[in-house]
C-alpha cells in the first residue's frame, strides 16, 4: 500500500469556516450520544424494575436467567446489526435457526458423531447465508422479497423433511456441546453469555479493525461512492448474509440445546426480538450507522423486559405493550437525535 | 517507457443499445494536462469510467504506463496509479473524514487489522497541510455530511493526491464551487502540472479548461471529433469550433 506521506500542498484552502472550540468530553458525548442514550435507556429500565421488585432485582437469580434467555437472539442480532448497516435486511433467519438443526440431526442420526453434526450445521447456515446472498447481489432481488421468500422455502424444508416431529437431544447433553454452549461457567454464569460476548467482540472487530469491516459501512453509506472507489460491494454484502446464516445456525443450536429438544418450528417468535434490539441499538433503519455496542445493550433490555415485568408483578399480558413503548419512544428520541447533531 | 502515459485504441462501449463510446482512440502524454470537451451526452463520464476501471471495454485496448489494461477493476487501477475526483464526489457523507480519505485503501498492518490510529494521524495532517482545514471544529471524526461543496471537494482531491497518482483525472470540479473555490481549483491543477504529473480535465467551461490544458479534445457523439494543442488556437477559435460541432457534428 502506499502510503507515503510527503506533504502536497494543494493550495486547495477552504477559509471562513467558524472557529469553535470542543472539549474533548463535549466530543465524546456527542459522537457517543446513541450509544450514551440505550445505556441511558438500560439504566431506566433497571431503576424501574428494582423499585417495582427489590427483592427481586437486588438477588442474582434473576440476572442469571438473563444471560440464559436474552443470547439466543443477541447472538443473531449482532450480526444482523452489520447486515442493517449495509442497508439490507434478512427475515429468514428463523427459519435458517430451524434448518441448521435439521442437518444437525440428520448428520447426528447417520454417523453418530457429534462434532461432525455440529460442523454440518454451521456450513448449512453460512451456506443458506450464502443463497440470501446471490439472491440479493447476483440475480438482484430486494433483500425484504429475498429473504422472505428463502424464510419459507427453508422452513417448507424443515417440514417436509421432519413431517413435523421434533427430536430429543438428550444424547448430545454430555458430549462436548453440552457443557461448551450452555453449561455453567463457576455453576452460575450460562455459557451462551460467554459465547454473545464473545460474538459480540469478534463482529465489533471486524466491523471497526478490518478493511471488509470498514466496507460494510461504506457500502450502506453510499453504494455508488463506494463502488466508485473500488470497494468491492457485491463481495461485501454476500460476506454479511453469510454471516447473517452462519450465526442464526449457530443460535438454533444453542436455544435447542437448552431446551434438549429439536422442535422443527424453531425460530419462530426471535424476528421481533432480534430486529428490535438493532434498531433499539442505534443501528439507522437507512444503513451507514449502528454501532454492536449498541445492539449489545439493546438486546438485554428486550430480555430484561419480558422477564421483568413477570417479576414485578404485573401480567404477562403487559410485555408487549412496554416493548412498543420503549421501541417508539427510543427510537424516536434517535431520530430527533440525530437531526440535532446534523 | 512509451511516449504516452495512457493510449486508449479503438475503444467501444455501448449499455444495451446505446454505443455510449464507440471506436475511440484518446492517449494522454505524460505530464501532460487534457482538457475533455464535449457536450452532455457526448461520452465524457463513460470515457472516464472506462480509465478508472468501473466499466469494462466491449473492444479496443487501454494501455496504461506500458500496461494493457484490458478488464482490469478499479481497485487496480488506482493500484496502477490512476485516481478521479468524481462529478457526484463519491463520497459517504454519513461517515467521519478519516473514513472518506482512505475509502477502498483502509491502511492495514500485516495481521491485516486496520491502523485506525494512523489513518486518523495522517488525515489531521492532510486537513491542516492540504485542505486547509484550519477550524478546530473539524477533526478526522468529523461527519462529512456537515462541509460545505467546497470543502467536499477538497476532502475528494486530498484524497486523490494522497496516493500519489501518476494519472488524476477531474470530472467537472469546479461544478457547485464559488469563485474563490475555482480559483483555487485551477491553482491545483496547476500543481499538477508542477509536480510532473498528468491529468484529464473535464469541465463544462470552455474557459476554466482552455486556461489549464496543454491539449484540448473534443468529443462528440461518442467518439473524438477532433484536437488541438491551446498553444495553436486561440479561445476565439475554440469556441468557434465547439459552436460548429453541436451544430453539425464536425469541427470544419
Amino acid at each position: 500500500m502506499t502510503s507515503n506521506t510527503e506533504p502536497q500542498a494543494t493550495g486547495y484552502a477552504v477559509a471562513g469556516r467558524p472557529v469553535r472550540q470542543r472539549s474533548k468530553l463535549s466530543r465524546f458525548i456527542r459522537s457517543h450520544a446513541l450509544q450514551i442514550g440505550v445505556l441511558g435507556v438500560a439504566v431506566f429500565v433497571w431503576v424501574l424494575f428494582y423499585i417495582g421488585s427489590p427483592q427481586t432485582f437486588s438477588r442474582f437469580p434473576i440476572y442469571q436467567a438473563f444471560m440464559s434467555t436474552t443470547p439466543f437472539f443477541a447472538i443473531m442480532a449482532l450480526p444482523l446489526t452489520m447486515v442493517i448497516i449495509a442497508k439490507e435486511i434478512d427475515l429468514s433467519f428463523p427459519s435458517i435457526m430451524s434448518f441448521g438443526m435439521l442437518v444437525f440431526t440428520a448428520v447426528l442420526t447417520a454417523t453418530r458423531n457429534v462434532a461432525l453434526a455440529f460442523v454440518a450445521l454451521l456450513v448449512a447456515g453460512l451456506l443458506a447465508g450464502y443463497i440470501n446472498g446471490l439472491l440479493v447481489v447476483r440475480v438482484g432481488i430486494p433483500a425484504l422479497v429475498a429473504t422472505i421468500g428463502t424464510s419459507f422455502f427453508w422452513r417448507g424444508v424443515v417440514l417436509v423433511s421432519t413431517g413435523g416431529n421434533g427430536s430429543s437431544l438428550v444424547p448430545v447433553r454430555d458430549t462436548f456441546l453440552g457443557p461448551l454452549l450452555v453449561g455453567r461457567l463457576f455453576g452460575k454464569i450460562p455459557m451462551q453469555f460467554i459465547w454473545t460476548l464473545l460474538i459480540a467482540f469478534a463482529v465489533w472487530l471486524f466491523l471497526n479493525r478490518t478493511r471488509q469491516g470498514a466496507h460494510v459501512y461504506l457500502v450502506g453509506d453510499n453504494e455508488d461512492s463506494a463502488r466508485l472507489m473500488g470497494v468491492n460491494v457485491r463481495r461485501t454484502k454476500t460476506l454479511v448474509f453469510s454471516i447473517m446464516g452462519l450465526a442464526a445456525a449457530f443460535a438454533g443450536l444453542v436455544v435447542s440445546m437448552e431446551v434438549l429438544y429439536y422442535w422443527p418450528t424453531l425460530g419462530e417468535g426471535y424476528l421481533l426480538s432480534t430486529l428490535s434490539s438493532v434498531f433499539l441499538g442505534g443501528t439507522s433503519v437507512f444503513g451507514g450507522t449502528g454501532t454492536i455496542f449498541g445492539t449489545l445493550v439493546a438486546a438485554f433490555i428486550i430480555g430484561a423486559i419480558n422477564a421483568g415485568i413477570v417479576a414485578a408483578g404485573m401480567a404477562g399480558f403487559w410485555t408487549q405493550l412496554i416493548y412498543g413503548l420503549i421501541i417508539v419512544g427510543s427510537v424516536s428520541m434517535q431520530v430527533i437525535l440525530r437531526k440535532r447533531l446534523s | 517507457m512509451g511516449e504516452n502515459l495512457l493510449d486508449m485504441h479503438n475503444v467501444s462501449k455501448s449499455f444495451g443499445d446505446v454505443a455510449a463510446v464507440h471506436g475511440i482512440n484518446f492517449r494522454v502524454g505524460r505530464n501532460e494536462i487534457v482538457g475533455l470537451l464535449g457536450d452532455n451526452g457526448a461520452g465524457k463520464s463513460t470515457l472516464i469510467k472506462l480509465i478508472t476501471g468501473y466499466h469494462q471495454p466491449d473492444s479496443g485496448e487501454i494501455i496504461f504506463d506500458d500496461q494493457s489494461i484490458g478488464g482490469f477493476t478499479v481497485a487496480r487501477a488506482r493500484d496502477l496509479g490512476i485516481e478521479t475526483v468524481y462529478q457526484e464526489r463519491a463520497l459517504a457523507e454519513q461517515q467521519p473524514l478519516w473514513r472518506n480519505i482512505f475509502m477502498g485503501r483502509e491502511l492495514a498492518n500485516r495481521a491485516g487489522l486496520m491502523d485506525v490510529k494512523k489513518m486518523k494521524h495522517e488525515t489531521d495532517r492532510l486537513m491542516l497541510e492540504s485542505m486547509g482545514f484550519t477550524s478546530t471544529a473539524v477533526t478526522a471524526d468529523s461527519v462529512v455530511k456537515t462541509f460545505s461543496g467546497g470543502e467536499k471537494q477538497g476532502v475528494a482531491i486530498t484524497r486523490a493526491l494522497y496516493f500519489h497518482a501518476e494519472l488524476i483525472i477531474l470530472d467537472e470540479p469546479t461544478m457547485g464551487l464559488s469563485l474563490s473555490e475555482t480559483r483555487k481549483l485551477m491553482d491545483f491543477v496547476g500543481d499538477i502540472k508542477r509536480q510532473g504529473k498528468s491529468c484529464i480535465f473535464i469541465d463544462h467551461n470552455i474557459f476554466h479548461v482552455y486556461s489549464v490544458a496543454d491539449r484540448v479534445v473534443v468529443l462528440d457523439r461518442g467518439t473524438t471529433a477532433g484536437e488541438f494543442l491551446t498553444k495553436d488556437i486561440t479561445l476565439d477559435q475554440l469556441m468557434e469550433k465547439m459552436y460548429r460541432v453541436a451544430e453539425t457534428g464536425s469541427l470544419d
